[in-house]
């Protein structure tokens, strides 16, 4: 459990920028204590100092996880989010939009969480199934779409209940994914929920 | 078919289509009731059955000490001899009476043709030779080919073995038959227990020549119902000379036999249940339980989630009173395990006994908790739920690949105050200690999730059981000394298990009481049996009735144990012959001398001095000086 080099925070830095822009300061000082990103076999995990301290009286071999896993470095050292931090990434649904609203404060978004996320995809329930089997999605599937999503933008995708679904990068931008034909890729696919199931092994 | 009661419409007899037809009512009344008041009510049908019940029984009591049928039946149906005196006749011909009528009542209540299967219970024709169903035809047909293929064998012995054990299966089938005529006509005839020759030379059967078939579980089945009736009533009908032992030592087989469980495992349930109790236990195992779903307070509510599984076509329910999370699902057109919810983590499938131990636990905020055997993290989830994310949670395993799936849940379910770690537990609290809160939900044999791992009823034997007993006691103080007695809001621990047996349950929870510091407190369960202040030949704590048992038959959840404590001092008990010298020591005294069991040879050392100080408590001065100079005088 060490802290991320400089290279390795830009690295990260720069990932997250990619899908919630320059509010990366909201992530770091929350009003329920500061929190902070740590390195630890090659996962990058985001944890409160208050956690910290625990973690770190925990031997190193038998240390598996802390807090949050963001995402992990690959072996060339390209930093890959994963599906774990759609939860910070994400705001919750907001109230009237008929799906959940929990009551207490929601602990993992921050507290404007609303503006947290910046460019989102809505998907049709017909093609949800087929993201959370890890396709790409294709404009029939596409239901919104946030107005001037650049091309290659990082977005997070939501059901059209607002349910967070996962994470990816738009393949057209906005204007673009009007004209495209509907078969035509409109978001690739990075991350999703599926993963708990299909991939729970190499969540650690 | 109709069913009314009317005496002058003769049924039909015979092997034909039609004999197959279900019998009216007036079949089954007629065999109680004395003749001419066959059909009281007759042309009133079914509306007629309640009033008729009464006077039936009236009648019924009248039919007592007939020797023959009077009515139509009498060529077809012969009681068989009464052995006993009336009186006693009289008071179990009642009882069954009244479970025949029941019977009787519930056939009239019932709507197809089920009367067949009704009329094989109580057996009334179903042994007939000249009333043989089809399949009981086809049935005897088999027996006689098994017969054939058995002669057949070159080996002499198995064929003879063989055509013996055919004979046996035939006797058991007559026995059966015996059976079911004395169950229904005349109680005094007893259930036959098979001598001690024919029980040894099942024995060898079974183990030297293996029959070349299975054994007949529907004789076996019937065996058992039969023990079992003579048993509980055994003053009254048991067969002259034979011990109740014999009686017992045959249920434990055939219940083996009929129910797959290994001896050793069989004797120790019957330690455990009395015998009616037993076969529901037995019967529970057979079934799974309900799937059950936990609402993940952090991200939904129980409300919305249920509406929005129900419009994804699952039938569910509230789980009970008891629960404001928890929910029990019956059927589900989608998977349960793959809904978007699901995969959002709006809930997570957790058994409904795995909620107990954390609700016992009751942790909260900003606490810390340690959770010694978090795999696969249902229960590590539920308590950072409670807590509303605050605090720290220590989830812990020892085995590796298990804490695979405690990160996948925790994180989909949105946990952000827990640290995993993959230590053995009994390195706690070298590791980390200061907790205000432990669970330790012990890996134990397994007994009460039978339903869930059939194998447990054939693969644990005695090593097996004491083993997990030895490890749980290691972790239990372990888990103990981990907690901050001194601890504001905690200072708890909650032992749990699924298992039923006394070994890994009541005896740790004693064995911790006397070697710590800690009380037994009440669990805040209102329902669950309370766990055992005896059992057998030992004897333990009083406060063991705080502990909670649930059982699969009784609750419709899997088996569990649950046990609380309260650590009120830091301080370790020395359990050697100088006496203990912390100052916290006095106070632990008193409550370690009233777990008094003098039959114990454990801690005789320690107990000895602790009798010592306390009469004296002038000398205890005098005491701890010694135990000061001691140690230099070593």
């Amino acid at each position: 459990m060490r802290p991320l080099t400089e290279a390795e925070t830009r690295a990260v830095f720069e990932k997250l920028g990619k899908y919630i822009g320059e509010n990366i300061q909201l992530l770091v000082d929350r009003p329920d204590g500061t929190y902070c990103f740590r390195l630890h076999r090659d996962r990058v995990y985001y944890l409160s100092e208050k956690l910290l301290k625990l973690a770190a009286s925990v031997p190193r071999e038998s240390l598996v996880a802390a807090g949050t896993c963001f995402g992990k470095f690959t072996k060339s050292q390209k930093f890959r989010l994963s599906v774990t931090a759609l939860d910070f990434l994400a705001p919750y649904a907001k109230v009237g939009h008929g799906s959940s609203s929990p009551g207490p404060v929601p602990a993992p978004a921050p507290h404007n969480s609303s503006h947290l996320s910046q460019y989102k995809v809505w998907v049709k329930p017909g093609s949800e199934q087929s993201f959370l089997y890890g396709n790409h999605v294709l404009k029939s599937g596409l239901g919104r779409i946030t107005e001037n999503t650049a091309q290659y933008q990082g977005v997070v995708v939501y059901s059209m209940a607002d349910v967070p679904l996962g994470f990816g990068v738009a393949a057209k931008s906005t204007q673009e994914c009007r004209k495209v034909d509907p078969l035509a890729i409109v978001v690739f696919h990075q991350a999703d929920v599926g993963e708990y199931v299909r991939n729970e092994d190499t969540l650690t | 078919m109709g069913r009314k009661l009317d005496p002058t419409r003769k049924e039909k007899r015979g092997p034909g289509r039609k004999a197959r037809k279900q019998r009216g009512a007036e079949v089954e009344l007629a065999r109680f009731l004395p003749p001419g008041k066959c059909g009281l009510g007759p042309a009133r049908g079914r509306p007629a059955a309640p009033p008729a019940k009464p006077a039936v029984k009236a009648a019924g009591q009248t039919a007592r000490g007939q020797t023959g049928f009077s009515d139509g039946n009498s060529k077809w149906l012969a009681p068989a001899k009464a052995k006993k005196t009336q009186p006693k006749g009289n008071h179990t011909e009642l009882s069954s009476d009244g479970e025949v009528e029941e019977g009787n009542w519930e056939m009239e209540e019932e709507e197809d043709g089920s009367s067949e299967e009704m009329v094989d219970d109580y057996g009334a024709s179903s042994s007939e030779e000249d009333e043989l169903l089809p399949i009981e035809k086809a049935a005897l047909k088999q027996k006689s080919d098994r017969e054939g293929l058995g002669e057949d064998d070159s080996e002499e012995e198995e064929g003879e073995e063989a055509a013996e054990e055919a004979n046996r299966q035939k006797m058991g089938q007559k026995e059966e038959e015996g059976l079911d005529l004395q169950l229904n006509l005349d109680i005094d005839e007893q259930f036959k227990l098979p001598t001690n020759e024919e029980i040894e030379k099942e024995d060898i059967l079974f183990i030297f020549f293996p029959p070349a078939e299975p054994p007949d579980l529907h004789v076996i089945h019937q065996r058992i119902q039969g023990n079992m009736e003579v048993l509980q009533d055994f003053v009254v009908k048991r067969e002259e000379g034979r011990t109740r032992q014999e009686y017992l030592a045959l249920l434990r087989r055939d219940m083996a036999a009929y129910y797959s469980y290994s001896d050793f495992l069989l004797m120790k349930l019957m330690d455990i249940f009395p015998l009616p109790e037993l076969v529901n236990f037995l019967e529970a195992n057979e079934v799974p339980r309900p799937v059950t779903i936990r609402t993940n307070t952090l991200k939904t509510r129980r409300r919305d989630l249920a509406q929005a599984l129900i419009n994804r076509g699952v039938n569910l329910d509230p789980l009970g009173k008891w629960s404001k999370t928890g929910l029990v699902i019956y059927d589900s057109s989608v998977p349960i395990g793959a809904t978007p919810e699901y995969l959002a983590g709006h809930y997570m499938l957790q058994g409904a006994s795995s909620l107990l131990p954390v609700m016992a636990l009751a942790p909260q905020e900003n606490e810390r908790i340690l959770d010694m055997c978090c795999a696969p993290g249902g229960k590590t989830s539920y308590i950072a739920q409670l807590m509303k994310n605050t605090g720290m949670i220590l989830a812990n395993d020892s085995n590796a690949e298990r804490l695979r799936s405690v990160v996948g849940n925790l994180h989909r379910l949105g946990v952000t105050n827990t640290v995993v770690s993959n230590c053995d537990g009994r390195q706690f609290p070298k590791v980390l200690g200061g907790f205000d809160r432990v669970l330790l939900d012990a890996p134990c044999s397994g007994t009460g999730v039978i339903s869930k791992d059939p194998a447990v009823k054939t693969n644990k034997d005695e090593k097996d059981i004491l083993r997990c007993a030895h490890l749980q006691k290691e972790l239990i103080l372990s888990a103990i000394d981990s907690v901050n007695a001194a601890s504001e809001t905690g200072g708890y621990i909650v032992y749990c298990t699924c298992s039923i047996m006394v070994e890994e349950n009541e005896w740790v929870v004693d064995y911790a009481l006397k070697k710590r510091n800690v009380r037994l407190v009440a669990t805040g369960l209102d329902f669950g049996k309370e766990g055992f202040t005896r059992f057998k030949d030992r004897r333990f704590h009083p406060s063991l009735k705080s502990a909670r048992r649930f059982y699969p038959h009784t609750h419709n959840m899997d088996g569990f144990f649950i046990a609380k404590f309260k650590k009120f001092s830091n301080a370790i008990p020395q359990a050697r012959k100088e006496p203990a010298a912390e100052a916290a020591a006095p106070s632990a005294v008193p409550d370690t001398v009233t777990e008094p069991q003098p039959k114990k040879k454990k801690l005789d050392g320690s107990k000895a001095d602790k009798e010592q100080k306390l009469p004296q408590p002038a000398l205890k001065k005098k005491h701890s000086l010694k135990a000061q100079r001691r140690p230099l005088k070593a």
